[in-house]
């Protein structure tokens, strides 16, 4: 018995040196490819952070209510958010608020820039897709701890890494869901599409995607809801926005100011939760 | 001339089809093959021609390979062995040798389609499913609304043509089915068990609409039913199939009366003879003059071709009546056969 636990513990394979030997080697070669990435990233958080913080409150707050508006067609949904904006400007989070909308909104437009292609094409290749869904359990399952360390080899600190740790996280809910819907667009609407002479491209435009719609904006909307989640784990790695004053209170036990910016991690979700429901019209 | 096509036509799915091929010319049936080469012989030697401005029925259980032999001859089913031929204008194009360019032309313009549980896109309004063949063929907007105006008056749908296809009855949606097939102009239309979701009502309807549809534009038709009141209804021509082979090919009164095999004739048995068989079919052959006959000889004789329905109302009055041509149609030999020979 000792000696088959000897046996079975005398030479542990090397996973922690092999994964360091794989991010030694990225650093080491793929440097060029991670800084243009990160000026990249950079670039489009700055344009986001400029266009959220430029103007004065009262205007974005006016503009996501029109939004809200404009998507929803209801006027408790829009009067709804406007009081949100106006509580977390009164309890004086305004500015983190929006570096934390910077950071969902990067994540939304690259997880779903990638995302959503990526489900239509393995929604199109069922063999592949076994294949890669252990990879999206990884992703999802991985304590986010663990890929903040590489990211921050990668990309230093700041918003970019905390971005990167989100996009991870967050990206195989909208592949997943994409998949999904893609995938299960009925037989019949295919076949009548094809009997008509769709193109694949015809087929994918004009049945697969508007079939498939409802789950890709359930994805749109999980997006926003695990980036947000994120926004803690972020601040971790020196992104600023709600994560910030969250990790300090718990540096410091600050029930207060805990409970603060903790609400308004809520309040935010709720609103952007409400605002991008999906119905579809009958 | 002939608008359809099919020459030993063999249907087989899954994989290389050489050994279920074999097998299936042996005589073997569709689950002795699948026990022996795990594939489904769908349609095997199939053989049958449709020609233009015909309807021809295809009928027989479910699973006999109806539908599989109509998805033939639009590609989308792949044909394992044999041929089919669509008319292309001038020519006949071999469906299953077809370029993707021919294929996507023929889906087009010349065969349209029209499905057992309708296949309308339910995000989309009546009259942009009404128009979709010709939105994938690339036409104009405007000249699709026009266009598309003018098939959902001929179906009876005008004023629904924004509404939600989901707000529409099913006899209603069966109806856009038919305007989209319609509207792409092609002559040939594939209707697969198209009223066999409908209610009796609404199915007797639209088979008297799709028959008074087709004596204005005279497409070539080829109709998947298991109906056989429906089949002979609609039908030209019938061709009955069984376990994915074609078992007999013929008009509804030669299958009637020659039925080729117990299968046919049980089939055959639970029709609805009213509208099917004449006073010709039931006629006493050769009894002219015959004792018994005396009162009725003065009476206007029944053309042969006179329905079952109206020999029955005329029957009503008299014991017997006799057909032109010779021959009389008596009440006791009426009632002797509808109860069973």
């Amino acid at each position: 018995m000792e000696r088959l636990t000897e046996l079975v513990t005398g030479h542990k394979i090397p996973v922690g040196q092999g994964a360091e030997w794989v991010f030694d080697w990225l650093t080491a070669y793929a440097g060029a490819l991670f800084n243009a990435l990160a000026a990249g990233m950079q670039a489009m958080i700055d344009a986001i952070l400029f266009v959220l913080t430029a103007p004065h409150p009262f205007a974005v707050i006016a503009a996501f209510m029109a939004l809200a508006y404009a998507l929803q067609r209801r006027v408790l949904i829009s009067a709804g958010i406007g009081l949100g904006f106006l509580f977390i400007l009164n309890q004086g989070y305004w500015h983190e608020t929006m570096q934390s909308l910077t950071l969902v909104l990067a994540a939304c437009v690259v997880c779903m820039g990638l995302g959503v292609p990526i489900g239509i094409a393995l929604a199109h290749r069922p063999r592949l897709y076994a294949w890669v869904r252990p990879l999206l359990d990884l992703m999802q399952t991985l304590p986010t701890f663990v890929y903040l360390i590489p990211a921050i080899v990668f990309f230093g600190i700041g918003m970019v890494p905390g971005l990167i740790a989100t996009v991870i996280f967050v990206l195989p809910a909208p592949i997943r869901l994409t998949q999904l819907g893609i995938a299960s667009t009925p037989a019949a609407l295919r076949e009548a599409a094809v009997a008509f002479g769709a193109t694949p491209r015809q087929l994918l435009w004009k049945v697969e995607m508007p079939s498939a719609l409802p789950q890709i904006m359930t994805g749109l909307n999980q997006t926003i809801m695990l980036s947000l989640s994120m926004v803690v784990i972020a601040a971790l790695v020196g992104a600023s926005g709600l994560g910030v004053p969250v990790v300090r209170a718990l540096n410091s036990v600050n029930t207060a100011l805990g409970f603060e910016s903790g609400l308004v991690i809520v309040v935010v979700a709720i609103m952007l939760d409400r605002l991008l429901r999906f119905r579809r019209t009958s | 001339m002939n608008a359809i096509e099919f020459d030993n036509c063999s249907v087989i799915f899954g994989g290389r089809p050489d050994r279920s091929l074999d097998l299936a010319d042996e005589g073997l049936d569709r689950a002795a093959i699948e026990e022996a080469t795990g594939q489904v012989m769908g349609v095997h030697d199939a053989t049958l021609e449709v020609a233009e401005g015909e309807i021809v029925v295809l009928m027989g259980l479910s699973g006999s390979g109806k539908s599989t032999l109509l998805r033939a001859v639009n590609g989308l089913n792949p044909v394992a062995r044999g041929d089919v031929r669509v008319r292309m204008g001038d020519q006949m194009i071999s469906v299953p040798a077809a370029s993707r360019d021919m294929l996507h032309r023929l889906r087009l313009n010349h065969v349209s389609m029209v499905f057992q549980q309708f296949g309308l896109l339910p995000w989309r309004s009546v009259a942009d499913n009404v128009g979709l063949g010709m939105e994938l063929a690339g036409i104009a907007k405007a000249q699709r609304r026009s266009r598309v105006a003018a098939q959902l008056a001929t179906v009876g749908l005008e004023g629904w043509a924004d509404r939600q296809v989901q707000e529409l009855s099913g006899g209603m949606q069966q109806r856009v089915g038919l305007a989209r097939a319609f509207a792409t102009e092609a002559p040939i239309l594939l209707m697969d068990e198209p009223f066999s979701a409908l209610d009796p009502l609404i199915r007797t309807r639209l088979q008297d609409e799709l028959m008074e549809l087709q004596r204005q534009t005279r497409r070539s038709i080829l109709f998947v039913s298991h109906d056989l009141d429906e089949a002979f209804k609609l039908g030209n021509r019938i061709a009955l199939m069984e376990g994915g082979r074609i078992v007999q090919t013929g008009t509804a009164r030669q299958i009637i009366a020659d039925p080729v095999s117990d299968y046919v004739a049980d089939f055959v048995a639970h029709m609805n003879p009213l509208d099917v068989l004449t006073a010709g079919d039931l006629s006493a052959r050769g009894a002219g003059g015959r004792a018994g006959a005396g009162p009725q000889a003065e009476e206007a004789p029944l053309s042969a071709d006179t329905p079952l329905r109206q020999v029955l109302a005329a029957l009503a009055e008299r014991e017997a009546l006799p057909v032109q041509g010779g021959g009389v149609v008596r009440r006791a030999d009426v009632l002797r056969r509808l109860t069973g020979r």
